[in-house]
This record gives structure tokens, C-alpha cells and sequence, in this order.
């Protein structure tokens, strides 16, 4: 309704979307759903910071995963593959600086994090690069082929993990400025955690910045409504395919490094099993949309901590309870892209 | 319809070779607790029959319907565990297994239909997605809740005595081969896993699989034919779980053991996949070509691969012997199942019927 009445407004040059902002509050209702049953408000706290700190870093590797569905319609099973790739790169730099990560200065520490975020942003993106243009440009449009040849992709990849650096657990300890925790009051927040939380809110946000306030981020969400009409507009939308693919694996070797750190250990299975966490945020929060992963994410996340406090065997199957609930609200997820 | 092939519901192989191939097949199984005495062969044989059904009933939802589900080895676990824990709990009786497939099966069918019903309304992506999703989380839940399920050991349990190896019917002098409980309980096997399979063809080339055809080829023109996409894509994904139900029961029954690692572990998810691809999708042959070379391979290919390995290793060349091992069979796997589905989407099935069907 507001739509057509803002059309009639001959100043308004472009209706303004309605606003749906119900989602945003589910985490919070969640959250405080959750504090009558918490014996004490600290408790509460920590489980609200791991909760959120994890979120985030779900919502980083999911994140590359929706948009790239969202513009490409290309459900890439091989996601979790660039998330294990990013964390196996990330130990390829660490481990070596293993006395700057052990060092007592937030200087020499940061000497060895960022250059390992780096490789494993940059190696992830050009491996993206790579399985875009060889493994899925050939199968566009054919999603049968596509669940198929990533889910292939992902088999191979795992393996190749395994062959290189063998089936053991490697150990990836936090540097010494990250560990320990702040004391609030009674309540305990680790300094990683709290790290987490704030990457994941810039990664977030500045994705929202790029998406509403810049030609490409137009682009992109233009491909996202119609691929076709970006096309016939004279954009060459296989370089926005290629360009959000690499960011897309970028963040998934980002997030990957991010989970290897809080786990302090990496494995090749790690792909595998984040992946069906992905996918069910990616689908409570609405194959394709940036806003609905996030607050997916977030859900997630806080559901699997609380439970895990409150009733440990419940944490098994939160995820996929949390999925049903929201899907029999809204059947295609929180914010459903429109035009698919 | 000719009445000659009345048992293939009017679907031959239309390959003289092929058809060749499938006989070899099939008289290999119907004789080969004689043909290949011993207990590896014998398992080997009992493993391609119920490879055979299960991936005949993932391709009724792969090949035909056009659906990929990643919750399939979900409803063969049903099956098993079913059947595992009626016959740990009571004993071995007969009831006990026909109580395990009163509960599974239809458990299976209820599942299968709560998750069509759930995923299928929207797009087939959202049904690979959720189906993934929640058989994960069904492998957690058997493997957590131990006091049904054994949990990670699971269950080893006794069958019927009439199903046992110590029960000789006739002894070894008679024959050559001694036919005992375990020839009975292959012939069990080897026999339903043969009815299933000729049941889902029969149904794949039933008015009810043709609309799933149209269906896989163009949905909105069938929907606009007046069926409707959901109703016959969630009752694929239902009779398909029933059968991948009934496969696992004998597959419990053939191993008298069932735990997450034979039941429900993703590795056999993927081997179905393989499976059908390599076969070829959505001609029911494929997955008796595809099972029995995918089983053989995997029993006396692995062999070969540590072979291959360690004569890498001596001859001291770099990571050869780390990607020849016999555990990173699967890479093998991944990069063949990758390479048929770019060039040979028609698998070994279509390439024998020469593309003309």
C-alpha cells in the first residue's frame, strides 16, 4: 500500500520499500526469553557473549554463501571446502610465527594474525576464483548439476586436505594478547569473544555499506532482483559473478580462521560440519539475503548456547528446531529475496 | 506389453550389451553362495544386492523426480536401527524383526513426509539444504542417545535361529558348499532387495512415474497439466524412504550389527550419489551397474590403491603415497563422480543405450 502511495508522490522518484523490522528483534526476544531460567544475571551475560561472539562468526562464513546465491543462483556446496582451506592457510603462516603469537606484546602478536588473515583471505579468494571459472560457469542454471558437482568439489577438496597435511587435529593456539577474559561485575567475557563480536558487526556492516551506498553494491543487489536486465543494461555481470565469488570465499577463509582460533584447533572435517550449520542459517534468514544471515546467525547461535546451559541434550537439535519454527512462520525464512 | 517382460514393467535395458551385462549380474548374485564360496565373496555379494536397491530407490528422487535429497541413508538408518533394536530388546524371534519394520517403516514414511511437505513447497535447493541439515542432526541424536541406540558402538545383536551360520540345512559334503543360516538369510537377502527393485520400476513406469518425469523435465507445465508438484514430489521422496527403509532392515539382518558407521554415516550418502551417477541417472539400471562396480571396486580396488601406495613410498617419490592411500579412496571417488557428471550425465547406462534412449 505505502508503495502506491508514495507513487503518486510525483517528488518521491522511487517507491520506498515497507521496512520489516520484526526479524531484527527475535534475538532479542530470545535473549531475554532466556533470562528467567539462567540462575544468575552473569551467567546470563557469558552465555549472551559466547552466543553472540559465535553468531558472528557463523554469520561471516554464511554470509559469503547467501550472497553468492543471492546474485549467482548458485548453491555452493563447496563453501564449507573454502572455510577448512582458509583455517589450514592460516596454520601454514602461524605456526611458523608460533614465538610471535606466544610473545607478551599485542605488537609482535598482531605481526603474526594479520598476515595470516591475509593469506588465508587472498588464498581463499583466488581458490574461488579458480572453482568459479572451472568447476560452476559450465553448469549455470542447472541447479541439479550444481548440488552435485560443488558437493563433488567439497569431497575432493576435504580429501586433498587430508593428504597434504595428514588426518590429525592440528593445533592452532590463540596469541597471548587474546587470551584471558575482562571481569564485569561477576561475569567473565573473554577477550576473543569480545574480538568476534566486533569483526563480525564491521564485516557486517561495511557489507551493508557496500551493498546500499555504492555503484557495485547497486550492481549486485540490481543482479540479485534480475540478472537479466543488469545484462541487457550493458553490465558485464560474469565480473560480478567472479567479484562477489571471490568475496564470498574470502569470507569464508576469514571465518574459518576465526573459528580455528576460538577452537584453537583445525581439522578437515571442519568444512563439513560447519557447512550444515551454514545452511541453516542461510535458510532461516532467507536464501540470498545479507540482513536475514545475520539475524540467523545471531538465533543460532544464542539458541545452541542457552540450551547448552540449560538442557544439554536439547543442544543437539536446536538448530533444526529453530529452523522449523521460523520456516512455519515464514516458509521462505525471515527475508525472502522477492524475485526468487 | 509383451508378457516376456512383464516382470521389467515394460522397461527393458535396450542395449544388447547392457542386457548381457545385467544377466552376468544377476545369475553372479542368484548363485553366489556356490559360484564364490566363502565369507568375504559372500559378503561382497550380499553388499552389491542391497547397494543395488538402496541406490534403485535414490534414484527413484535423483534420476526421476530431479530432487536431490541428502537425507536417504536417514530412512536406510531407520530401517536398521529398527530392526537392530527390536531384535536387541526382545530377543532373537521372528516377531521382534516384523515389530522393528512395523515401527520403522512407517516412521520412515512419516518422516519422509513431514520433510516434503516441509522443503519441497518452495525449490528443490531448499529440500537438498534442509534434508542435509536434519539428517545430520539425526546422525547426532543416534549417536547420543545411547540407551536406545548404543550410541557410537551400537547394537550387536542375534538373529532368528533359522538366520544363523551355525544352522546347517545341508552339510558341506553334499554340494561341495555347505548351505547353512547365512545362505538362507543371503537368499533373503538377495530375493527382496531383487522384489524391491523390480517394484520400483515398476512404479517408475507407472502413469505416477511419468508425471514425475514431467515434473523433473518442467514443472510449471505439469502444474499447468493440473498436477500438482508437491503432492507427487513429497510421495517419491515418501516411497522412496519406505524402500531405503527396508533396505537398511536387511542390511541389519545381513550384518547382525547396526551403528552409525554402517547405517548412517554420510560416507554411504555419498556412495548412493556415486552410485546412481556413475550408473546413470534415472534409468533404474544404472544402479544395478553402478552398485556392483562401485562394491567391488571399493573391496578389492582399495587393495590395489595401498599397493600403489607403498611401492610410491619406496620408490621415495613426494606425496604420491599420501594421495594413494587406501583412505583417501574417496578423493578418487570425488574427482570420478565430478568427471561423470560433466561428461557422462547419462552415466555407463546411457552410454550403452548409445544416447538413443
Amino acid at each position: 500500500m505505502s508503495a502506491q502511495d508514495s507513487a503518486t508522490d510525483a517528488s518521491a522518484a522511487l517507491p520506498k520499500a515497507r521496512r520489516d523490522f520484526l526479524p531484527l528483534l527475535l534475538p532479542v526476544a530470545l535473549g531475554l526469553a532466556a533470562l528467567p531460567f539462567i540462575p544468575s544475571s552473569s551467567t546470563w551475560v557469558t552465555l549472551t557473549i559466547a552466543g553472540l561472539a559465535m553468531g558472528m562468526m557463523i554469520f561471516i562464513m554464511a554470509s559469503g554463501l547467501t550472497l553468492i546465491f543471492g546474485l549467482m543462483d548458485v548453491l555452493n556446496f563447496g563453501h564449507g571446502a573454502f572455510i577448512a582451506i582458509g583455517a589450514y592457510l592460516a596454520t601454514l603462516v602461524l605456526l611458523p610465527l608460533g614465538g610471535w603469537m606466544q610473545a607478551d606484546s599485542i605488537w609482535l602478536n598482531l605481526a603474526a594474525v594479520v598476515p595470516a588473515v591475509i593469506v588465508a583471505m587472498a588464498g581463499t579468494a583466488v581458490l574461488g576464483l579458480a572453482f568459479e571459472r572451472v568447476v560452476i560457469a559450465p553448469v549455470y542454471g542447472q541447479h541439479l548439476k550444481q548440488i552435485l558437482i560443488t558437493m563433488g568439489g567439497m569431497i575432493v577438496a576435504e580429501q586433498i586436505l587430508y593428504a597434504l597435511f595428514g588426518p590429525q587435529q592440528i593445533p592452532l593456539p590463540l596469541p597471548t594478547s587474546l587470551r584471558g577474559s575482562f571481569q564485569i561485575g561477576e561475569a567473565a567475557i573473554e577477550k576473543y569473544r569480545v574480538v568476534c563480536v566486533v569483526a563480525g558487526l564491521v564485516v557486517f556492516l561495511s557489507m551493508l555499506a557496500i551493498l546500499n551506498r555504492t555503484r557495485i553494491g547497486l550492481l549486485i543487489r540490481a543482479g540479485v532482483e534480475n540478472t537479466e536486465m543488469v545484462e541487457a543494461l550493458g553490465y558485464r555481470i560474469t565480473r560480478l559473478f567472479v567479484g562477489v565469488f571471490m568475496a564470498g570465499s574470502a569470507l569464508a577463509g576469514l571465518g574459518g580462521v576465526m573459528w580455528g582460533l576460538y577452537r584453537e584447533q583445525v581439522n578437515a572435517a571442519m568444512g563439513g560440519e560447519l557447512l550444515v550449520l551454514v545452511f541453516i542459517v542461510v535458510i532461516i534468514g532467507g536464501l540470498g539475503s545479507v540482513t536475514g544471515c545475520f539475524i540467523g546467525a545471531l538465533l543460532v547461535a544464542l539458541a545452541t548456547n542457552y540450551a547448552g546451559f540449560l538442557v544439554p541434550k536439547l543442544a543437539l537439535v536446536t538448530d533444526i528446531a529453530l529452523m522449523v519454527a521460523v520456516l512455519l512462520w515464514r516458509p521462505r525464512g525471515l527475508y525472502p529475496v522477492t524475485s526468487r | 506389453m509383451m508378457p516376456r517382460v512383464m516382470p521389467l514393467s515394460g522397461d527393458p535395458p535396450r542395449s544388447r550389451v547392457l542386457a548381457v551385462v545385467l544377466i552376468v549380474i544377476m545369475v553372479g548374485l542368484a548363485f553366489a553362495p556356490f559360484l564364490f564360496p566363502g565369507a568375504k565373496p559372500l559378503n561382497v555379494a550380499a553388499k552389491v544386492c542391497i547397494f543395488i536397491a538402496l541406490a534403485a530407490s535414490y534414484d527413484l528422487l535423483l534420476g526421476y523426480t530431479g530432487v536431490v535429497s541428502f537425507a536417504h541413508t536417514m530412512f536406510y538408518g531407520v530401517g536398521s536401527y529398527g530392526v537392530a533394536i527390536a531384535l536387541y530388546s526382545l530377543g532373537a524371534r521372528w516377531d521382534a524383526i516384523g515389530l522393528g519394520l512395523a515401527i520403522a517403516l512407517p516412521l520412515a514414511a512419516l518422516l519422509a513426509f513431514a520433510i516434503g511437505l516441509f522443503s519441497l513447497r518452495v525449490q528443490t535447493i531448499f529440500f537438498a539444504m534442509i534434508t542435509l541439515a536434519v539428517a545430520s542432526a539425526f546422525l547426532v541424536l543416534a549417536s547420543q542417545l545411547s540407551w536406545l541406540t548404543g550410541g557410537e558402538d551400537g547394537r550387536s545383536f542375534r538373529v532368528p535361529e533359522l538366520l544363523q551360520p551355525g544352522t546347517v540345512f545341508v552339510p558341506r559334503d553334499v554340494l561341495g558348499v555347505a548351505v547353512t543360516g547365512r545362505t538362507l538369510t543371503y537368499y533373503l537377502v538377495f530375493v527382496s532387495c531383487a522384489l524391491l527393485f523390480l517394484l520400483l520400476l515398476r512404479v517408475v513406469n507407472s502413469p505416477f512415474g511419468r508425471v514425475l518425469q514431467a515434473i523433473r523435465e518442467n514443472p510449471f507445465r505439469a502444474e499447468a497439466l493440473g498436477y500438482r508438484i508437491v503432492i507427487h514430489r513429497t510421495l517419491a521422496n515418501v516411497l522412496a524412504a519406505v524402500v531405503a527403509a527396508a533396505v537398511g532392515a536387511l542390511n541389519a539382518l545381513w550384518l547382525r550389527y547396526t551403528g552409525p558407521d554402517t547405517a548412517l554415516s554420510f560416507n554411504i550418502m555419498l556412495d548412493i550419489l556415486l552410485i546412481v551417477v556413475i550408473g546413470g541417472m534415472g534409468t533404474m539400471y544404472g544402479a544395478i551397474i553402478g552398485g556392483t562396480l562401485f562394491v567391488l571396486a571399493q573391496n578389492y580396488l582399495q587393495a590395489l590403491m595401498g599397493t600403489v601406495s607403498t611401492a610410491a613410498g619406496e620408490a621415495g617419490l613426494p606425496l604420491l603415497p599420501s594421495l594413494f592411500h587406501p583412505d583417501r579412496w574417496l578423493l578418487w571417488l570425488g574427482i570420478l563422480f565430478i568427471a561423470s557428471v560433466y561428461f557422462f550425465p547419462s552415466g555407463i547406462v546411457g552410454k550403452l543405450r548409445g544416447g538413443s534412449g
